[in-house]
């Protein structure tokens, strides 16, 4: 046997361990990375048919459900600043790259949500009825909780006002404090819940303690407890998001084109 | 060191079960046991992972240098669980998201560096690879054991199905709330340490 208390030995060990492990760990990932990007991009299909209502929160469902479910919901891209529908190829649009990238987007004013940069464009859902009407909007949402970046959706009515439900799909809160933002119950809370006063300010906001029912205490909701800054967090990215930076823009046209 | 092969194995579902003797790995007990689909496949996990790692610290045992030996222990089992991690994700994405921190939290899991020192250093391959499953059973046992009572009292369901129809769902039990938080598996554990050592007064600690 080697002798094996002597540091030279000691190093070539460590490092043999190193190179080994490394190599076994960096080779699972790259060769399974394609299938667990398509569990993603499922998992975001399913979190948006559970923003419009269309899926219960852990009910199970093949791919091909989903499809068929995702039917009547159109990806839309649109340009943020304008609110104006651009042409794009909406399957591989990676919003969060763009926003990395500078030539495709812009410094943030200083936001509570944390928002760095603004992407230019940004993918939407639209979820039109049988004669094309407008039924559900689908906003992808995103901000700083307490560990980090949370990413979700909001839906909201075809009156952009009265929310039709909230998911996450991405985030790294503490598992039964802020990781609730995932629970069903608190989830329910959201629809008829109105995210716009009479002024056309966002007024909703996660509270402290109870909220009553959406037609009592039609701008609040229930916090989340034990996490205040993600409850708080989960304010600040409706305000960033619904505001002149976020989709106020192409709310306003939606708006305007009801009308 | 004279070790039998069955006892390697099955010393730990009973005479030396990690959790209800040893009292380790606690903190996922707790966590993944409100239902039993998210148990078994932590389970799994454990057991693959205490298995190999198991396996592997055995075959290098003679190679290991003492000074450095805990953390290549650590190497090892953090490179298993990162592997394992992944499969999970590749391939039951919805359960690995509900498990969430859990799995990457095997690596600090007691149980498995526990049994890689005391253990897997001193003994040939094919004895720590049963001391592995033999243990990696005995924590799983408790935790079966305990996401059953927590599913059915807590949801009335079994493995996601309806067992005792709940009051929401129109039937007449009246889920216990509290079998769904981190307490109840407290309780629930602590019980089972109870009956165990009633059963086995041998392993009743003493004072002094």
């Amino acid at each position: 046997m080697a002798n094996r208390q002597a540091t030279g030995y000691t190093l070539l060990f460590a490092t043999a361990i190193c190179i080994v492990c490394g190599i076994l760990v960096s080779s699972f990932a790259v060769s399974l990375e394609d299938l667990q990007d398509e569990n993603i991009a499922l998992d975001k299909q399913k979190r948006v048919l559970e923003a419009v209502g269309r899926l219960e929160p852990g009910e199970p469902i093949d791919e091909a459900e989903v499809a068929e479910r995702f039917e009547p919901i159109e990806p839309v891209l649109i340009e943020l600043a304008s609110g104006e529908a651009v042409d794009g190829d909406t399957a591989t649009f990676d919003q969060q790259r763009r926003a990395r990238d500078p030539a495709t987007s812009t410094e943030a004013p200083d936001n509570l949500a944390r928002v760095k940069r603004i992407p230019d464009r940004a993918l939407l859902y639209e979820m039109r009825g049988d004669g094309g009407e407008l039924e559900t909007i689908v906003l992808p949402i995103e901000g700083l909780g307490l560990w980090g970046t949370l990413y979700g959706f909001l839906a909201l009515d075809a009156d952009t006002t009265t929310v039709h439900g909230i998911t996450y799909y991405q985030h790294k809160e503490t598992p039964g404090l802020g990781g609730e933002v995932d629970n069903p119950t608190w989830k329910r809370k959201w629809p008829g819940r109105k995210a716009f006063d009479d002024e056309g300010d966002v007024r909703l906001a996660v509270i402290k303690g109870f909220a009553g029912s959406a037609e009592e205490d039609p701008y609040e909701v229930d916090g989340l407890a034990g996490a205040t800054i993600t409850s708080n967090g989960v304010t600040n990215m409706l305000e960033f998001w619904l505001g002149e930076n976020g989709f106020e823009p192409y709310l306003n046209r939606i708006r305007a084109e009801a009308n | 060191m004279a070790v039998k092969k069955s006892e390697a194995a099955l010393d730990p579902l009973f005479n030396n079960n990690p959790i209800a003797l040893q009292v380790l790995g606690i903190c996922s007990a707790l966590a993944v046991t409100t239902k039993m689909e998210t148990s078994v496949v932590m389970c799994a996990a454990v057991i693959a992972v205490l298995t190999l790692s198991n396996l592997t610290i055995s075959l290098l045992r003679h190679q290991i240098p003492n000074s450095i030996r805990i953390i290549v222990q650590l190497t090892v089992i953090a490179s298993l669980v990162i592997v394992t991690d992944q499969i999970l994700k590749a391939y039951v994405f919805e359960i690995s998201k509900q498990l969430s921190v859990f799995v990457g939290l095997i690596i600090t899991n007691c149980i498995i560096m526990g049994r890689a020192e005391a253990f897997a250093m001193q003994n040939p391959p094919s004895l720590a690879i049963l001391d592995g499953i033999g243990n990696g059973i005995g924590y799983s046992a408790i935790l079966m054991v305990t996401a059953f009572l927590r599913e059915l009292f807590g949801s009335g369901k079994l493995y996601g199905y309806s067992v005792l129809p709940t009051v929401s769902e129109g039937g007449w039990y009246l889920p216990n709330g509290l079998m769904l938080l981190s307490p109840a598996a407290f309780f629930i554990i602590g019980g089972l340490i109870w009956a165990l050592r009633v059963y086995k007064p041998a392993q009743v600690e003493m004072d002094g």
